[in-house]
């Protein structure tokens, strides 16, 4: 096999895989939130409810795809394409196993900021075009969230490219062969988390889409496949935030021998996959007045605190 | 009060924020090994006891006769006027229900006829599986409404205790019934 079909090859793997990843997720999302909540989820259609995301494919393409007449199509239709685009190309830096990966770009990390911070252009468009007040405030809510976490986001990473001393993600998981990076960054991971949550726009961070307040958020006008690329985008973004803790503090695919490195990484990503999942399924959304002095007067501090820590150490 | 500010209580509040999450992922999560509460319904049968209020039915006393005696008691403490009939008598001046129907699909199954109805005779059971395609057929004639047994009460039988005079046993004959008092007369 040449070089070029190897890469096209990986290419369309990993792009399946998470497309397909990311709809199997919204029913075991499904599935695992009832077992916290006490009860079933859907378990109808074929063993177990494995086949309901057929189901709702089936719905959701047999659902009228109507644009609103009174919203700005361009706007409208550009927006879910972004929301399913910036987190599919973000993946392309993460790399998943030796020989795994679309991309080894040497400034991954970066890359992987900026695409996220893309994403914040599909909820403000969605919500403008739609030409709906409760679209509208749902995007308001969106540009005041991501005001407040994308700058921790960026700093709290920052420890880690301290220590690894390169923003190439393989390099990063390399130079954890003596350890993980959860272990001198904990502040640094667990402050990732709560941003990499706000990033996918999920409960308690869902304030853009808020359902008990705004119908849907930005999303109110959308339907059939529009909406679903929104929804699907929203689990990429969840696998994606799981990948890249995975790969930043975690070790990425490294792991005892006796199983190949993608069982470990895929092993490390699903775990860290339902722990979102049971984020979502406990914590209350606050206000977003809350959410703001939490992301400055908490969230901010704490990693400013951290890199200081971090770089001193690393000078020391 | 006074407001409280200051670095310290702001560390405070960032721990207090993160320390009341971690308590409540650690309670949902705690919920993995606990049954789910779920009934699946078509496949497993609800467990009904015996005093939930479905499908209303009529009933007849221990010796077979039907018990109800058509006074249209139900009829008017039925909030939703769902119930219908009219008294008829036979030849020994007993009265009966000529006709009796109830329209479930305007029964809101609360129960007040049964409370109301001074023989047993109209009682809820606990069968709630009466969904139809034709609005008419929640229609429920006396037939349909009439069972065999006597139901929630058993060996109760109205003229028994009523202390009225029917064919066959006059007052004071009945079951813990004293023997009228005679008002004209002052013996003690
Ligand atoms: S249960 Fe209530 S609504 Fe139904 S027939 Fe009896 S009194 Fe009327
Ligand atoms: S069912 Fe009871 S309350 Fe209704 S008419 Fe008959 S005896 Fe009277």
């Amino acid at each position: 096999m040449t070089p070029v079909m190897a890469n096209i090859l990986n290419v369309v793997c990993i792009l399946v895989f998470v497309v397909f990843g990311a709809a199997m997720l919204t029913w075991v999302e499904r599935r695992i939130l009832g077992i916290w909540q006490d009860r079933l989820g859907p378990n109808r259609v074929g063993p177990g409810g494995t086949l309901q995301i057929v189901a709702d494919m089936i719905k959701l393409l047999m659902k009228e795809d109507w644009v609103p007449a009174f919203s700005d199509k361009f706007v409208f239709v550009i927006a879910p394409t972004i929301a399913m685009f910036v987190v599919v190309a973000a993946f392309a830096v993460i790399p998943i196993a030796p020989g795994i990966g679309v991309v080894d770009l040497n400034v991954g990390l970066l890359f992987f900021l900026a695409m996220t911070s893309l994403g914040v252009y599909a909820v403000m468009f969605g919500a403008y075009a739609s030409d709906n007040k409760y679209a509208l405030i749902g995007g308001i809510r969106a540009a005041a969230q991501m005001v407040s976490y994308e700058v921790f986001m960026g700093l709290s990473l920052m420890g880690v490219v301290m220590l690894a001393g390169t923003f190439d993600l393989r390099q990063v998981v390399l130079s954890q062969q003596d350890g993980w990076y959860i272990f001198p960054q904990f502040i640094g991971a667990f402050i990732f988390l709560i941003a990499g949550i706000a990033e996918s726009h999920r409960t308690p961070f869902d304030l853009p889409e808020a359902e008990h307040e705004l119908t849907a958020g930005f999303h109110t006008e959308y339907s059939g496949m529009k909406f679903a690329m929104f929804f699907i985008g929203e689990y990429v973004s969840v696998l994606m935030t799981s990948a890249m803790i995975t790969v930043l503090f975690l070790g990425g695919w490294l792991g005892p021998d006796f199983a190949p490195p993608l069982f470990w990484f895929l092993l490390k990503t699903i775990i860290l996959v339902f722990f979102m999942i049971l984020v979502r399924g406990s914590l209350p959304r606050p206000r977003y007045d809350q959410l703001m002095s939490f992301g400055w007067k908490c969230m901010l501090p704490l990693s400013l605190v951290n890199l200081v820590v971090t770089g001193a150490l690393v000078l020391l | 009060m006074k407001k409280k500010t200051g670095l310290g209580y702001q560390i405070y509040l960032c721990f207090d924020y993160i320390y009341s999450a971690l308590v409540t992922l650690w309670g949902v999560f705690s919920h993995t090994f606990t049954k789910a509460d779920t009934v699946q319904y078509p496949d497993e049968q609800p467990h009904l006891h015996p005093r939930f209020r479905g499908r209303i039915v009529l009933t007849k006393d221990p010796s077979g006769e039907e018990r109800c005696v058509a006074c249209n008691l139900c009829a008017s403490a039925c909030p939703t006027d769902c119930i219908s009939l009219q008294k008829t008598e036979d030849e020994s001046g007993r009265w009966l229900a000529e006709y009796f129907r109830i329209n479930f699909s305007r029964c809101v199954y609360c129960g007040l006829c049964e409370e109301a109805c001074p023989t047993y005779a109209i009682q809820l059971t606990p069968d709630f599986e009466m969904a139809e395609y034709e609005r008419q057929n929640m229609v429920y004639e006396k037939e349909h409404l009439l069972i065999d047994g006597p139901g929630k009460q058993p060996g109760y039988s109205f003229y028994e205790f009523s202390g009225k005079a029917v064919s066959g046993r006059q007052k004071g004959e009945g079951i813990n019934e004293a023997q009228p008092v005679d008002v004209k007369s002052l013996l003690p």
